[in-house]
């Protein structure tokens, strides 16, 4: 069976609508009440009549993860060249690294609260505590298993160590950089609507928490929606990003 | 004057296989003059590449001395290109970026690179014409053949003006006929150029084909066990290789290699 490409291409748009449908169909025909399962008809009511808030709170939400997202770019990349280029620090700081990670960043919230108070600070700060983890680790994993034939070719010319990590090791770890941005953006947003959760006054997560206490299930699940969208959103940007600047690594599967 | 100087180079890998007394090289002494083609040739595993190493700073002597144009070699040198049997070309930098490589590391280019770009860059674009990439210049490797890419290889060896090219199993990956090509624009750089070669390889053909002198390596640990002065004139054209006494001299060493194949080495105890 032939699939055409048009076919192809609109695939996902027609799953999401099979199963939108489905989901319809299966709250009208079970006779779902709205505070337990809303169906996506409610959900859109819900968008339709909360607009202004919803967009408020998403655009909150939305830079605040951005700022926190930017730190662990940041962090993200001197951390793991320092912990990628040399073997003693990779070795001393590795350990404590994954059980600093291994934390449930859910634990640390009120934490923050109690330093920061409550508002931006635990929203910035949770966004950048679970996001930095992936890009540090993609970037040490770069590093660290650079080929030898191609440091060798530096190396022959009396090339230093920084050369070689700066000219062959940080190129070569690129896509591996853009590869773990997708994770962490994700993870960022995770951090932000949690920190709004447990101890926020405003973004998506405080909405949803409100929303969900006032037995208001479509407001929620709009909000659930919308966080789903952006992240979603910025996903797909990090993806367009990586194939650009990343063309080369992706060479073998250009049979577009 | 002797360019290349090896007296009685000895290399363990470690310090543990030093005081066993393993040594991955043993008693090596060679002398290159200067714009000489040597080329070294010996079973897989005998120590070509160990030898490499040392030739290049990459590795020092556990016993001996190495003199490279009368200093002693303490390091990495800068006077030498090296060209491996992977080309090992950058996939994200073009073609001839990745040959300009050299001169953004080694002085006196590196401190100049910026000001004097695109001259650097034409000297780049001229080497890679006179291996035959004319037009590939601007592609990324994995747009180029096997050949190419190795042709481009060995012009970013050569990019910094080297005294000295090393070469270790350049031409193993790729088909006989592509050989065959890379052969002769070896030879070409070379006679233009006049600079010292060291190519280390498996194909007796090729030795003798392309150096002035070819030294036999013995199995690991290794020695060298023959040297022959390859005297067939200059410059030589591929016929060559069908002549009668090409023949005489590849089977003659042949017969050394086979001799020392069988027999081995004894490990020193």
């Amino acid at each position: 069976m032939k699939i055409s490409k048009n076919v192809e291409r609109w695939s996902p748009v027609i799953v999401l609508v099979a199963v939108l449908l489905l989901w319809q169909l299966v709250c009208v025909v079970f006779s779902i009440p709205e505070f337990i399962f809303p169906s996506p008809l409610q959900i859109a009511q819900a968008f339709a009549e909360f607009a202004s808030p919803i967009m408020e709170a998403a655009w909150k939400t939305f830079w605040v993860t951005m700022l926190g997202f930017a730190i662990s770019i940041v962090v993200g990349i001197l951390l793991g060249f320092l912990i990628g280029s040399s073997r003693l620090a990779y070795t001393a700081l590795y350990p404590l690294m994954v059980g600093f990670n291994a934390v449930p960043k859910a634990a640390v919230v009120p934490i923050l609260v109690v330093w920061f108070g409550i508002g931006l600070g635990p929203g910035i700060t949770t966004a950048f505590l679970i996001s930095f983890f992936p890009i540090t680790v993609n970037i040490a994993t770069g590093l660290a298993t650079l080929e030898p034939e191609l440091e060798d070719v530096l190396r022959v010319l009396g090339a230093k160590r920084w050369d070689v990590l700066i000219k062959v090791g940080l190129p070569r770890s690129m896509p591996y950089f853009y590869g773990s941005l997708k994770i962490a953006i994700t993870l960022a947003f995770v951090g932000t609507v949690l920190a709004e959760m447990t101890a926020g006054d405003s973004g998506i997560g405080y909405l949803m928490q409100t929303a969900g206490s006032q037995q208001r299930m479509s407001l929620a699940f709009a909000g659930l929606v919308t966080i789903g969208a952006m992240a979603m959103a910025m996903y797909e940007l990090f993806s367009w990003v990586e194939k650009r600047t990343t063309g080369w690594a992706h060479r073998g599967s250009q049979a577009a | 004057m002797n360019f290349v100087d090896f007296r009685n180079v000895w290399l363990a890998y470690n310090e543990e296989l030093l005081a066993a007394g393993n040594y991955a090289v043993e008693d090596i002494s060679l002398q290159v003059t200067e714009g000489e083609f040597i080329a070294i040739v010996g079973p897989s595993g005998c120590g070509k590449s160990t030898f490499m190493k040392l030739t290049t700073g990459l590795k020092m002597p556990s016993r001996g001395t190495i003199t490279i144009g009368g200093q002693p070699v303490t390091g990495p040198l800068k006077i030498s290109g090296m060209a491996f049997q992977a080309p090992s070309l950058l996939p994200w930098r073009t073609t001839v970026d990745n040959v300009l490589l050299p001169l953004e590391i080694v002085e006196p280019y590196r401190s100049t690179f910026k000001s004097r770009r695109k001259e650097y860059e034409a000297k780049a674009r001229d080497l890679l014409k006179s291996v035959g990439l004319a037009g590939y210049e601007d592609k990324f490797p994995w747009q180029l053949s096997g050949g190419m890419q190795q042709r481009a290889s060995i012009c970013r060896a050569l990019v910094h003006e080297p005294k000295m090219l090393l070469l270790d199993e350049p031409f193993g990956a790729l088909d006989a006929f592509t050989r065959e090509e890379l052969w002769c624009a070896l030879r070409d750089l070379h006679a233009a150029q006049k600079f010292n070669v060291i190519l280390v390889t498996h194909d007796l053909r090729e030795s003798v084909f392309l150096a002035d002198t070819v030294y036999c390596m013995s199995r690991s640990p290794g020695r060298f066990v023959v040297k022959r002065e390859i005297d067939l004139p200059r410059p030589r054209d591929l016929e060559v290789t069908y002549t009668p006494h090409f023949t005489d001299i590849v089977h003659e060493l042949r017969g050394h290699i086979g001799a020392v194949r069988k027999a081995g080495v004894a490990v020193p105890q």
